[in-house]
């Protein structure tokens, strides 16, 4: 018996050892599943494609990745669950969370186990402001966020009475409260200043208050689920003011939810990364296989790529290696050629501007 | 006034969508005692068959919308109301003999893996439906403020209120509901004087779930968005509905809908939306206090 358990105990050793000097694990990690599922969906379309071309190419310092994919379901409970099981299955990198609200607690997780994080879509300021060398993020915040889109309302739709929304999340409030940060500094004052619970599905009392409000401009801070159904009950009582909201929106599901009702929504986002020359091939390949990159899955794709292009150029996987590299070069990925600052926020082009219109979204001015 | 009057519109369906739910708490609590915490997926279930109902009759070809809305409704309540049975047919009556909070963890446990099931089957994203039935009247004008009453509302109340008459015939006047209210009054009686007691109690779930069906069809063509989580925060009002108006007795059930759906729509509209539920819930707290058995309910007698 003795012997059965000490030559399990050797094979199950000899399996971590050759499984480690074989393959370089990196995780994705969004919610998978629940409401903004459709937002995993879309890292792990990246994750997936970029791990498979790396491979192709001959891996990373001639090893294999390997891709784990985690479920935080967009919870902050389970997203520092997530964390800690990525950091007993050996990851040197997550890319991820989603949600702000995740990200923000399970990098903190990350920092105490040495791995390197890199958000695609976290845009709460908070996530690179505390000082944690290892978080990186290559989506924008949601300072420049709200800038643009407080100028964008105080330079177009001056004339409307404004409502702000947010859902009580790290992403919603936050991107809510920059947003009237910035309209407060132009001297424009909203009229309504509300907040709802993610996950409600009647918003008519509130479309009601507005409504009576005369509102003219609704902002949401929050998810496009909840955006959806407002914008669709908006409708519903005759309401006709525009709706603005984040890059929250940037999937086909929105107008899904919304259907001609979501006609005219307006949405802040970085630009199209599908434009640049360097991502087209990329974008052709997820075309050819039937998928559409919209929203994060390009930001996604060009994590992993920043990645390996710094384990490369370091020649090393180890977290202070990969840090100092990231910070100091520049990595040419589907996102144009990108670049990271002191707090680890990418130093791109930032936010623009996009209305929905029939079922498509695109920069207001073309 | 048009302001007050629009939010006493949204404020009466909510509640009435609210009730619908409730009653399946309050019947199952009636005749058996127990909470069934499994209803609140019933409900999701029920708008998960409507929205494949609609997709199917539009595949088909039908286009006029009552005869799509009869179709999907007797479809999705033949369905739900399976489902119901099942339920309790596989995880309520093997527990009948046993202690109290058997069935109670049973039905939790019912409850998670329903939604489990309808995640994996159904997948975790959405399910939309575009507006089916769209517009609505306009009561009234008020200076700048118009009052609207959309069809979709109109179609909720409607139902609702011959839903209840036709459950208050079921109740009062039929065999079946005599068998209930016999049930309800004492289960070992009621079988010694020859009522069928296994089969009063599926019946009753098969009612409960066919009014969640109702119910869920309506929140589809009102919200058009469904996922298979709906059924948890609806599960928690509903149930809130059914303590509030007295959990057991039918009417208590649907006043508790109105008055939770009243206070939410009135809180959001002279306070503020985030705390809506603060306020549902502080009224439940009051209520208990001061009427233990909920506002209709009658007072549990000891029996010896």
């Amino acid at each position: 018996m003795k012997q059965i358990v000490g030559g399990l105990l050797i094979a199950v050793a000899a399996g971590f050892t050759s499984g480690a000097a074989a393959d370089i694990t990196i995780a994705v990690v969004g919610p998978m599943t629940g409401k903004y599922a459709t937002f995993g969906q879309q890292m792990r379309r990246g994750a997936e494609l970029a791990v498979a071309d790396v491979n192709a190419a001959g891996g990373v310092l001639g090893e294999r990745l390997e891709l784990v994919v985690g479920d935080d379901a967009c919870d902050p409970r389970q997203a520092r669950e997530v964390a800690n099981k990525m950091a007993s299955k050996g990851a040197v990198l997550v890319v991820g969370h989603f949600c702000s609200g995740s990200s923000i607690p399970a990098s903190e997780v990350y920092a105490e186990e040495g791995i390197l994080q890199i958000s695609p879509g976290s845009t709460n300021p908070k996530l690179t402001e505390r000082g944690l060398d290892n978080v990186f993020r290559t989506c924008g915040r949601d300072d420049q966020q709200g800038m643009v889109a407080g100028d964008y309302i105080v330079d177009h739709l001056s004339g409307k009475r404004i409502a702000m929304l947010h859902d009580k999340t790290a992403y919603g409030k936050g991107l809510a409260d920059e947003t009237r940060k910035q309209l407060h500094k132009r001297g424009k004052r909203e009229v309504l200043y509300e907040a709802f619970s993610a996950g409600d599905q009647d918003y008519s009392a509130l479309v009601s208050k507005m409504k009576a409000a005369g509102v003219g401009v609704v902002y949401v801070g929050g998810y496009h689920t909840e955006a959806g159904l407002i914008v669709r009950q908006m409708r519903q009582q005759g309401m006709k003011a525009v709706l603005m909201a984040g890059d929250a929106l940037v999937t086909d599901e929105y107008w899904g939810i919304t259907g001609s009702a979501g006609e005219g929504t307006l949405m802040t986002f970085s630009p199209d990364p599908t434009r640049n020359g360097a991502a087209r091939p990329v974008v052709e390949r997820f075309l050819a296989q039937g998928q559409k990159p919209e929203g994060y899955v390009l930001y996604t794709y060009g994590a992993i790529q920043a990645f390996t292009e710094a384990a490369e150029r370091a020649d090393s996987t180890a977290l202070a290696d990969l840090v100092e590299t990231l910070k100091s070069e520049k990595f040419d990925t589907v996102l144009g050629t990108i670049g990271f600052d002191r707090k680890g926020d990418v130093t791109a082009p930032g936010y623009v501007v996009y209305a929905w219109q029939g079922g498509r979204y695109d920069y207001v001015d073309k | 006034m048009g302001y007050f009057l629009q939010q006493l519109i949204n404020g009466v369906t909510l509640g009435m969508i609210y009730g619908l739910v409730a009653i399946g708490y309050t019947m199952v609590y009636g005749i058996l005692g127990m909470i069934n915490f499994a209803h609140g997926e019933i409900y999701m279930i029920g708008a998960f068959i409507s929205i494949l109902g609609f997709i199917l009759v539009g595949l088909a070809g039908i286009t006029a919308v009552p005869l799509a809305l009869i179709i999907v409704l007797t479809a999705t309540m033949i369905f739900t109301a399976a489902y119901g049975w099942s339920v309790e047919r596989v995880a309520y009556r093997p527990l009948r003999q046993a202690p109290r909070l058997a069935p109670l963890i049973s039905a939790i446990g019912m409850s998670i893996f329903l939604q489990n099931y309808v995640q994996l089957s159904q997948g975790a994203q959405v399910k939309t439906l575009p507006p089916f039935i769209e517009g609505g009247v306009v009561l009234l004008r008020d200076a700048d403020f118009a009052v609207r009453i959309s069809y979709v509302q109109l179609l909720i109340w409607l139902l609702t209120l011959v839903l209840m008459a036709g459950f208050a015939w079921i109740i009062g006047r039929t065999a079946l509901g005599r068998a209930q209210r016999a049930c309800a009054e004492d289960r070992v009686m009621a079988s010694l004087v020859g009522i069928n007691v296994d089969r009063t109690i599926s019946l009753t779930f098969v009612l409960g779930a066919a009014l969640a069906a109702v119910a869920g069809t309506m929140v589809t063509l009102y919200y058009g968005v469904v996922d298979f989580f709906i059924g948890f925060l609806a599960g928690i009002k509903a149930f809130t509905a059914a303590v509030l108006g007295g959990i057991g007795s039918l009417p208590g059930a649907m006043l508790g809908g109105l008055i939770l759906g009243l206070v939410e729509a009135f809180w959001s509209a002279y306070f503020t939306t985030e705390y809506k539920d603060v306020a549902a819930f502080t009224i439940l707290v009051l209520v208990l206090i001061f009427r233990p058995t909920g506002l209709l309910g009658r007072p549990e007698v000891e029996k010896v």
